[in-house]
C-alpha cells in the first residue's frame, strides 16, 4: 500500500534520498535547494541512513566530493540551485566524462545578474552540453517519482552518466502537496544496490580514473559518451514502464495532454505546465483544439518522438524559461523547431520566453498565447517567432 | 628499526618508470619519496590536481600509478579527496569493503597554494583521513612557468618577467605550510629531497599512518622554471635547507618543531645563484634584492626557531 502524506517538493526529494540511503552526499547550501540537504543530514544525525554527510565549503566542491566518491564505488548525491550549480559547470563535465553516474537534485532558480532568488530555467539550461541526463518535475509526486528511478536509469550499464532531476524552486519546492509515497522496501528493492563493474576501492584491481586525454583518443571517448546519451531514452522509457508497474504511475520521455486532434499545441517544462493545462481544459471546454507536450526529458533530447507527436499540428509555441541571448529564441525552441524540420507536416512555430525570475504565468497567460496562435494560424504566418511573454512595454497578457 | 635508503630504495616501486616528465624534475623524486613511506602491502587511491604531475604520468591509454588513481580538475584536489576517504568510510562500514586504503593528493603550488586552496582548505578542517602533499615547484609549470602565490620575491616568472623597471615578482611566497598549521590538524611538515631522503620519509610515514588529515610541504625544484642543471637537483634542495630558505620543520598535534638545524647557515646567494630564475639579483646595483632576501629569511628563520620546542 502506498502511503499518503503532505510533503514540499524539497521534503520529498529528501525523503527519496532518505529511502535510497545512498552512501555519500556531499552539499552547500543555496536556495531554495537548502532544505534537501537539512532535511537529510536530520536523517543522517538521527541514524536513520547509512549515508556520510559532508558539508563542504563550496558547490563546486560538493560535486567534486561526489566524483571522489562515485569513483570510488559509492553511491553520490548532491543538491544545489543557481549559481550553486553555475559552480560546478566545469566539474560537471567530468562527471559525465568520467561516465560517474551522480545523482543531482536540482531546484531551479534564476541565474544572478542581478541577484534573484525565484525560479526559472536558466540554471539547468546552462548545464545542458555538460553531458548529464536531465528530467524535469511538474509537480512535488513527479520530483519524488523521478528521484526514485534516477539511480535506475543513471547507474544502467548502457548509460553509465549522470543525472539531474530538476524541480521548479519555490513553485514545488516549497509548495506543499499531496503526495503518494512508496513503501521503504519497495524502493531499496526498486533502486537496488550500486555495483559498478570498477571502482578505485577495488582491491583486486587499481584503476586510473581522469586521464590526460590526447587526440589520437579524445574524440572516440566523446562518441562513446554521446552513445550513452542515446541509449539513454530506451533506459529511462524501460526503467519507467517497470515504475509504472510498482506505483501505477506513469511516465515517458514527454507527457502528451490532449494532444489527439490538437490543430494548436504548446510546449512547456515544469510546473507551468500545471497551469498550462488548466488553460487546455478551460479551451477545450469551450470546443477549441488545443493540447500541450510537457518534456520530461531534455537531456536526452526526445527529437524524433516529439517530432512524431508535433506533426500534423498547425501552430506551436515553444515555452522557454529560460533567456538563452541568442537573439533568436530559447534552448527548448531551438530543439524543438529542429525536432519538427522536414517532417511532412510542420508546424508554424514560434518561441515564448516567459517566467523568467520567477514572473508569475497565469491560465490566462497561456490562454494568451493560444490566442497568438489562432491568430497565426488565421494570417497563415508566424510573424514574430521569437517572444517574450507578459513584460513590460512588451507583449502584455493583461495582469 | 634505523632507516636505510638501500633498503628502502629494494621496495617494490609504485610509481613506474616511462612517465613524462622533464629529466631534473623533482616531482617523480617527491611522488616514490611519499609512497615508498608506505607498507608494501598497504594500498593507496592517489587523487591528484591537473598539473605537471598528472600529465605526465596519466597520458591515455597509459598510467605510471600502480594504486588506484584520480584526477578531475586542478583546483579541487582536496575536496575529491574527501569525497573518496568519505565513500571508503561508508562502504567499509556497510560491509562491502573489508580493506583499508590510504587517501593521498599530489598537487602543485598552483593547484594547492592558489585555485585549489579553498578546496584544500575545506578539506582540511572537516577533518578527512587524508594526506595531501604539495610539490611545490614555486610557478605554474605546466602553462609555462607563471607566477604563483609560491613565487619567491624577485624571482623571474613569465607573468613576472625580470624586466627593465620592475624587476621579478613584487611580493612575497606565501607561507602555506603556516597557513595549514592554522587548520590545527594533527600533523603538517616541510620537507624536500636532501642527504638520503630521511627527513621525507620519516615525515611522510608520519602524515600517511596519522588518524586525521594531514599535509605534507615538499619544496620540489623545476629545472625549467628555476633554469639550472638537471644534475643539480639535490644541490639545490641542499642549499636551500643549508640556508634556511626552505627550513625543514613539522608541526605535530600543534607542536612546532625543526628537524634540521644548519650547523652554519649559509648566506642566501649560495642558494640563489645556483638558478637562473634570480641571475638579475647578481647585477650590479642590485645588491639590495639579495640583502632584503637574507634579511627576509633571517627573520622567518628566527620566528621559526622561537617557536620549535
Amino acid at each position: 500500500m502506498s502511503i499518503r502524506e503532505r510533503l514540499s517538493g524539497n521534503e520529498a526529494v529528501a525523503f527519496a534520498f532518505k529511502q535510497i540511503n545512498p552512501d555519500v552526499m556531499g552539499a552547500f547550501p543555496i536556495t531554495p535547494s537548502t532544505e534537501i540537504p537539512q532535511y537529510f543530514s536530520q536523517y543522517v544525525n538521527n541514524g536513520e541512513v547509512d549515508t556520510e554527510f559532508v558539508p563542504v565549503e563550496s558547490e563546486h566542491s560538493a560535486m567534486s566530493c561526489c566524483i571522489g566518491a562515485e569513483a570510488a564505488g559509492g553511491r553520490a548525491v548532491t543538491a544545489t540551485s543557481s549559481a550553486g550549480l553555475a559552480l560546478m559547470y566545469e566539474v560537471l563535465y567530468v562527471a559525465a566524462s568520467a561516465r560517474l553516474p551522480i545523482t543531482l537534485a536540482c531546484v531551479n532558480r534564476a541565474l544572478t545578474g542581478p541577484i534573484n532568488i525565484n525560479n526559472d530555467h536558466s540554471d539547468s539550461m546552462g548545464a545542458r552540453d555538460s553531458g548529464w541526463l536531465q528530467l524535469y518535475s511538474e509537480n512535488n509526486q513527479e520530483a519524488y517519482d523521478n528521484m526514485l528511478m534516477a539511480m535506475r536509469i543513471a547507474e544502467h550499464p548502457d548509460v553509465r552518466l549522470p543525472i539531474m532531476i530538476c524541480q521548479d524552486g519555490f513553485i514545488t519546492s516549497h509548495a506543499i502537496e499531496n503526495i503518494e509515497l512508496v513503501e521503504d522496501e519497495l524502493v531499496k528493492k526498486f533502486v537496488g544496490e550500486y555495483e559498478p563493474q570498477e571502482y578505485l576501492l577495488k582491491k583486486e584491481n587499481p584503476l586510473s580514473v581522469g586521464p590526460y586525454d590526447i587526440s589520437p583518443y579524445y574524440m572516440e571517448h566523446r562518441v562513446s559518451q554521446a552513445q550513452a546519451m542515446k541509449n539513454a531514452k530506451q533506459v529511462i522509457l524501460d526503467v519507467s514502464a517497470e515504475f509504472a508497474k510498482m506505483t501505477g504511475r506513469s511516465y515517458g520521455l514527454f507527457e502528451e495532454f490532449m494532444m489527439e486532434d490538437a490543430e494548436r499545441a504548446i510546449v512547456i517544462i515544469g510546473s507551468s505546465a500545471g497551469t498550462a493545462k488548466e488553460a487546455v481544459r478551460q479551451l477545450r471546454a469551450k470546443g477549441e483544439k488545443v493540447g500541450l507536450i510537457k518534456l520530461r526529458a531534455f537531456r536526452p533530447f526526445p527529437m524524433e518522438e516529439l517530432g512524431k507527436a508535433l506533426n500534423g499540428v498547425k501552430a506551436v509555441a515553444v515555452m522557454d524559461k529560460s533567456e538563452g541571448f541568442s537573439a533568436c529564441g530559447g534552448p527548448v525552441f531551438a530543439e524543438t523547431r529542429s525536432a519538427c524540420y522536414g517532417l511532412p507536416e510542420q508546424p508554424m512555430m514560434i518561441n515564448y520566453v516567459y517566467g523568467l525570475g520567477g514572473r508569475d504565468v497565469r491560465v490566462e497567460s497561456i490562454q494568451y498565447v493560444f490566442e497568438r496562435l489562432s491568430e497565426i494560424i488565421e494570417n497563415g504566418t508566424t510573424g514574430e517567432v521569437y517572444r517574450h511573454l507578459d513584460v513590460r512595454g512588451g507583449e502584455y497578457s493583461g495582469l | 628499526m634505523a632507516y636505510n635508503l638501500k633498503k628502502e630504495a629494494s621496495k617494490p616501486e609504485r610509481f613506474a618508470g616511462g612517465h613524462k616528465s622533464c629529466a631534473g624534475c623533482g616531482l617523480p623524486v617527491g611522488v616514490r619519496g611519499v609512497l615508498r613511506a608506505m607498507d608494501p602491502e598497504d594500498k593507496a587511491v592517489i587523487c591528484c590536481a591537473t598539473g605537471c604531475l598528472e600529465v605526465s604520468s596519466f597520458m591515455y591509454p597509459y598510467t605510471a600509478w600502480k594504486d588506484s588513481f584520480v584526477h578531475s580538475a586542478f583546483e579541487n584536489a582536496g575536496a575529491m579527496a574527501g569525497g573518496v576517504e568519505t565513500a571508503l568510510k561508508v562502504l567499509k562500514k556497510k560491509g562491502k569493503i573489508d580493506e583499508d586504503f590510504k587517501i593521498i593528493a599530489f598537487g602543485g603550488d598552483g593547484g594547492t597554494y592558489d585555485i585549489g586552496f579553498q578546496s584544500l582548505s575545506g578539506a582540511m578542517e572537516r577533518g578527512h583521513d587524508m594526506v595531501y602533499v604539495c610539490l611545490d615547484n614555486e610557478a605554474y609549470m605546466n602553462t609555462g612557468i607563471q607566477r604563483s602565490s609560491s613565487t619567491p620575491k624577485y624571482a623571474d616568472a613569465t607573468t613576472s618577467p625580470a624586466g627593465t623597471v620592475i624587476q621579478g615578482k613584487q611580493q612575497n611566497k606565501k607561507e602555506l605550510t603556516e597557513v595549514i598549521a592554522a587548520h590545527n590538524v594533527p600533523y603538517v611538515a616541510q620537507t624536500t629531497y636532501i642527504g638520503n631522503f630521511k627527513d621525507l620519509h620519516e615525515k611522510a610515514r608520519k602524515a600517511i599512518y596519522t588518524e586525521g588529515p594531514a599535509f605534507l610541504n615538499i619544496m620540489s625544484p623545476c629545472p625549467r622554471g628555476w633554469r639550472y642543471p638537471t644534475e643539480e637537483l639535490m644541490t639545490i634542495c641542499k642549499m636551500a635547507v643549508e640556508t634556511c630558505v626552505w627550513p625543514l620543520y613539522e608541526v605535530v598535534n600543534g607542536e612546532w618543531k625543526v628537524t634540521y638545524e644548519p650547523k652554519n647557515k649559509l648566506p642566501v646567494e649560495e642558494y640563489l645563484k645556483l638558478q637562473g630564475r634570480f641571475r638579475h639579483m647578481f647585477k650590479p646595483g642590485n645588491e639590495w634584492m639579495i640583502e632584503d632576501w637574507q634579511q627576509s629569511v633571517d627573520a622567518r628563520w628566527e620566528k621559526l626557531l622561537k617557536k620549535s620546542v
